[in-house]
């Protein structure tokens, strides 16, 4: 490692770690992050830029680099865009850079810095405007092969995310002094305490530099810190973990790297996805240093000095011979600490002309750097001193253009932060985000003792809040030197300066901007793409904006801050749907008959949450057609047994159920006999079908309704509001008993003697009518309803019985010659006999549509009533439903097919109605189908074509009454 | 985001419905003529402040009037629809 000197705080010497960068073999230290590593192997080339794929190196040591991202091979696959600066050294690590091809020191895509001057911003809205046709078949796909900033994996992110939730009273974001010591004041109060600190080491900026508190060097402090809180039950720690969004009710969005940094993870997820719930929350996030744009400032080798330091300090990088350009006190500051350790300072080059100092190194006050050399790394700037130019051998240039306060936190709710003339930064307001205060460096207190003070007074404040006393703190003694800076945001000489090194914006494409009328700061960045790069301009936008209010001549906070929004850190979408992926997408709802059908072969088809058969396959069966032809034949011939346990069923109870039904049906319930069951149709308060079902009256003030599988949830909610709204003071009570009954509908001539084994002797039950049964020891229901138009039963048992009665009834009925039947006979059985579903009732159609006009009692109010007799819902301009036949009645119709007059061609303007379900009996040897046509009741017998261009389909059908068989209905009756 | 539920206390978003506004509770009277029915069904005031909106808490059934400032976000309070108006 020829760049590496004695120390590094954060290193473990012992430990050497090989890894590979972009195919070479490199050997690093434990507890090196990628970006150190490679500086440490003298690698200042990590990456080309987006547009002009220049050389890039890394700029910071932290997670708002805007350079330094490359591609990670993991998992199988790969990770694009991970920050160098951010992943941390692990043995067997391979890592790619982006953006290059064929490789990153000859990259063929870098002739575009050629044309450079006919790439500037908007470029490709002022080139590729001609000839018209010409964007969408050769220029966009061209940009798009060439823009964008790595490349996605074709495979799958099959790597493990988790999800995990946190509650506590005090969430502190950033553990440097700020954050340790509210931590350390609410940890004392016994407050529950979450401390989120991104980096692997707690710290903050106390771990990069040398300075003293408590007359102890500040890493031991930090370290006896860290003792206490650890000690401390009441306190979590959480390293690793980026707060990247804050929400309503004190709700944070946070990302652990759990496993990323490990050669091993084992089952160890990628990274988890936390969502915090505090009830107050301390943002001790520190700031950012700025850049200065300059001409040439995106060389590898220019880098912030802070980050020099960091990289120095923690990771013992020689930075080799270092030009510090720097416009405040704590640049100069720096500087010369960095000095008397050892570092090789060629010069401090700084802006303000009244400023001197007697540093160990060449000091040019009133000085700018205005040019860099160095094809793949720096090798030389030049600097102008009061109008002199002169040049100055070095290898890294370090920036320091004064500190951003991290406060996009407390923007996440849409306020706007204000402006400090005094430290020429943004700082947040109080009270931007309910719960959440800014201290310290954050809120722009920049000394170490002023962060120390104000963690203490934020936690203080928090702890009055949360009714906690707070413990007596002693402030410990530390650096409380002056923050003294003239703003500096280019460098006016020839040259392009870079503001966004991501996206290649420089001061040039702002000043465009604003000369082109794009010269409000939203409109900048867009024209521009400022600040839309993975790192958000985190250390760029405040720069644009000052180089913008310079163009437009508006001052800084007169142009203003664009919106800041959550993810402040970029967040996978794999982490942000952990758990939520394949199986764990949605619950599935399963049966109790569903591992019986599963052993029969069935193949299971999702019915809402819920897994049905949809039909049971028999050796030899060509295809699944011929099973539900067989199972279809069951109940017309013989028996069939279906599990309709999916079906919604709420019991209604109470002296008022009887009034409370006839309110949300059309239909009178209060009247049904006990023992008896009626269909009926329950509409939305705006006049449209919502359910259909039936209701039986179990015992005077017992009914039990039934709703489809589909929309059983919906009516639950709707029937709780009307009770809840409209019924105040009735006496009844509503549950669903979905799951508490398992229900199996046995239909067929023959379904009598299936009954018969079961019950012993079945009831002389009137078709719709119910009664209770007993199979042996064991209470049951029997409701002699058919939705196959066939006789038939549904049996219903508590849900524990269900799996024994399906298995039971399938072996009963396979001695008869029939068996179960799926969801496909099911669906066969029902549109023979015309029967609907939510096929038909799609949420735009009415009772009248479906013929069913009838069932709207006009004596008594019930919901959607009103709403019902609006004009446009009944009349002859409806689409009302009907039957089809195909001419040839081996003509295949499907659901969706559009029908229109014989002649008229087939576009939208003259589709007279459309399929709603469709299917092959074998009952009558034809298709069939269910229509919605507009006055269809009235065109029995007129004839029109079918159309369905997604399946290439084209017939003649003829329109029918929608019951195709048994249109009297004897045999579910008699 | 939070809303105390009358029946359960603070409970997470995740668990409510948010149908709109509180206004669909003054059902107009059965005769009323259209335009009461059409404002009842149709229209709505978008405050942009003081709003009351009405939620259904799935897990214990219960409809229940929000208070909340669309502006600020703030949740001041509710009420079970059955006990209110």
């Amino acid at each position: 490692m020829k760049r590496r000197v004695t120390g590094g705080s954060a290193l473990d010497r012992g430990r050497a770690v090989r890894f590979h960068f972009d195919g070479r073999e490199m050997t690093g230290c434990r507890g090196d992050t990628l970006a150190s590593a490679l500086l440490a192997n003298n690698v200042r080339l990590m990456g080309r830029s987006f547009k002009y794929h220049r050389p890039r190196g890394v700029l910071t040591a932290g997670s708002e680099e805007p350079n330094a991202l490359v591609e990670l091979k993991r998992d199988g696959t790969f990770h694009p865009n991970i920050r160098a600066t951010l992943q941390e050294l692990h043995s067997g690590l391979e890592a790619r850079v982006q953006n290059c091809w064929p490789s990153v020191r000859h990259d063929v895509m870098a002739v575009n810095d050629l044309f450079a001057p006919f790439l500037s911003a908007g470029f490709y809205y002022k080139t590729f405007m001609w000839p018209r046709a010409f964007w969408e078949r050769l220029y966009e796909p061209v940009i798009r092969r060439a823009a964008g900033l790595g490349r996605l994996p074709r495979a799958h992110d099959e790597s493990l995310h988790e999800r995990a939730f946190a509650f506590c009273d005090l969430l502190v974001i950033g553990s440097g002094p700020t954050g340790l010591m509210v931590a350390l004041t609410a940890g004392r109060a016994g407050a529950d305490v979450i401390l989120a600190e991104e980096d692997r080491q707690m710290g903050g900026r106390l771990l990069s530099q040398a300075g003293q508190i408590d007359g102890q060097g500040a890493e031991d402090w930090v370290q006896g810190v860290l003792a206490e809180l650890t000690a401390l039950p009441n306190v979590r720690l959480m390293p690793r973990t980026s707060i990247f969004g804050t929400y309503d009710g004190g709700v944070f969005g946070a990302l652990e790297r759990v496993g990323q940094h490990l050669a091993e993870p084992g089952l160890a997820p990628r990274e988890c996805y936390w969502r915090i719930t505090a009830r107050r929350a301390i943002l001790a996030s520190g700031a950012l240093e700025r850049p200065i744009a300059h001409p040439g400032n995106d060389r590898p080798g220019v880098m912030l000095l802070s980050a020099v330091a960091s990289y120095w300090h923690r990771w013992a990088v020689d930075p080799g011979r270092v030009v510090v350009f720097g416009n405040n006190d704590h640049a100069l500051a720096s500087a010369q600490v960095l000095a008397d350790q050892g570092m090789q300072i060629a010069a401090y080059i700084d802006p303000r002309e009244d400023v001197a100092g007697d540093t160990p190194f060449p000091f040019h006050s009133g000085g700018e750097v205005v040019a860099t050399r160095g094809r793949h790394g720096l090798r030389e700037v030049t600097i102008r001193v009061r109008g002199r130019e002169s040049r100055i051998a070095c290898d890294t240039l370090a920036l320091s253009g004064g500190w951003n306060p991290t406060l996009a936190l407390t923007c996440h709710h849409g306020a706007r932060p204000v402006w400090d003339e005094a430290i020429a930064a943004f700082v947040p307001r109080p009270g931007m985000v309910p719960g959440l205060e800014a201290a310290g460096a954050a809120r722009g207190r920049f000394s170490i003792a002023a962060c120390l003070a104000d963690g203490v007074e934020a936690a203080q404040a928090a702890l009055a809040e949360l009714g906690l006393k707070a413990p007596d703190m002693v402030l410990p003694e530390a650096e409380d030197s002056a923050y003294a800076l003239r703003p500096l945001w280019q460098v006016k000489a020839k040259g392009r300066a870079w503001l966004d090194f991501a996206n290649d914006v420089t001061t040039k494409d702002v000043t465009l901007a604003a000369q082109e009328g794009f010269a409000s700061v939203e409109h900048m960045k867009r024209y521009t793409t400022q600040g839309m790069a993975p790192d958000q301009g985190k250390s760029s936008n405040m720069g644009a904006l000052a180089v913008l209010a310079d163009a437009t001549g508006g001052s800084i906070p007169e142009t203003g801050t664009t919106t800041f929004r959550p993810p402040f850190v970029p967040v996978s979408i794999g982490a942000l749907g952990a758990g939520a992926k394949g199986a764990g997408f949605r619950p599935e709802r399963r049966t109790t008959s569903d591992a019986q059908a599963r052993a029969m072969g069935a193949p299971m088809i999702e019915a809402g949450l819920w897994y049905r058969p949809s039909y049971f396959p028999q050796a030899g069966d060509a295809d699944w057609r011929t099973a539900c032809n067989r199972e279809t034949g069951f109940v017309r011939q013989t028996v069939g047994v279906c599990d309709v346990s999916t079906l919604g069923k709420i019991a209604v109870q109470g002296p008022d159920a009887g009034r409370f039904l006839d309110f949300v049906y059309t239909g009178t319930m209060s009247r049904l006999a006990v023992g008896r069951v009626r269909y009926g149709l329950m509409l939305r308060e705006d006049g449209h079908v919502m359910d259909d079902g039936t209701c039986a009256r179990l015992n005077e003030h017992d009914y039990l309704v039934t709703t489809t599988t589909a929309a059983a949830g919906e009516v639950m909610q709707h029937l709780e509001f009307v009770q809840q709204a409209f019924c105040r003071g009735w006496q009844l009570r509503l549950a669903s008993v979905t799951e508490n009954w398992a229900q199996m509908a046995v239909a067929g001539p023959l379904a009598g003697e299936v009954l018969g084994h079961v019950l012993g002797e079945v009831p002389d039950l009137p078709f719709m009518g119910y009664c209770p049964v007993q199979i042996g020891a064991v209470a049951g229901r029997l409701f002699r309803i058919s939705f196959s138009g066939e006789k038939g039963y549904e049996l219903a048992v508590p849900a524990r019985f269900g799996a024994d009665l399906f298995r039971h009834l399938v072996a009963l009925a396979e001695g008869l010659g029939g068996g179960a039947y799926g969801m496909e006979a099911l669906n066969v059985l029902r549109i023979e006999k015309g029967f609907i579903t939510h096929a038909e009732i799609d949420g735009r159609v009415t009772a009248f549509d479906l013929g069913m006009q009838g069932m709207m009692s006009s004596k008594k109010d019930f919901i959607g009533r009103a709403a019902s007799q609006r004009p446009g819902l009944t009349g002859p301009e409806r689409m009302q439903l009907v039957g089809l036949r195909p001419s040839d009645p081996q003509a295949g119709i499907a659901a969706g097919a559009s029908l229109f007059q014989p002649d008229a061609p087939a576009t939208a303007a003259h589709v007279e109605g459309h399929v709603t379900s469709a299917c092959y009996s074998p009952t009558l040897g034809t298709w069939l189908g269910l229509a919605l046509v507009v006055n269809g009741r009235a065109r029995h017998g007129a004839r029109l074509r079918l159309e369905d261009g997604l399946r290439g389909q084209r017939c003649e059908v003829s329109l029918c009454d929608p019951v195709f068989f048994d249109p009297e209905g004897g045999r579910m009756r008699d | 985001m939070y809303l105390p539920c009358p029946c359960c206390g603070w409970r997470d978003m995740r668990e409510f419905t948010c149908i709109g506004a509180a206004d669909y509770c003054d059902r107009p009277e059965a005769d009323a003529p259209p335009e009461a029915w059409d404002n009842y069904l149709h229209l709505r005031d978008n405050p942009a402040g003081p709003a009351r909106d009405l939620w259904y808490h799935a897990p214990c059934g219960t409809w229940l009037e929000v208070a909340r400032d669309t502006v600020t976000h703030a949740v001041t309070g509710s009420t079970a629809v059955e006990e209110a108006g």
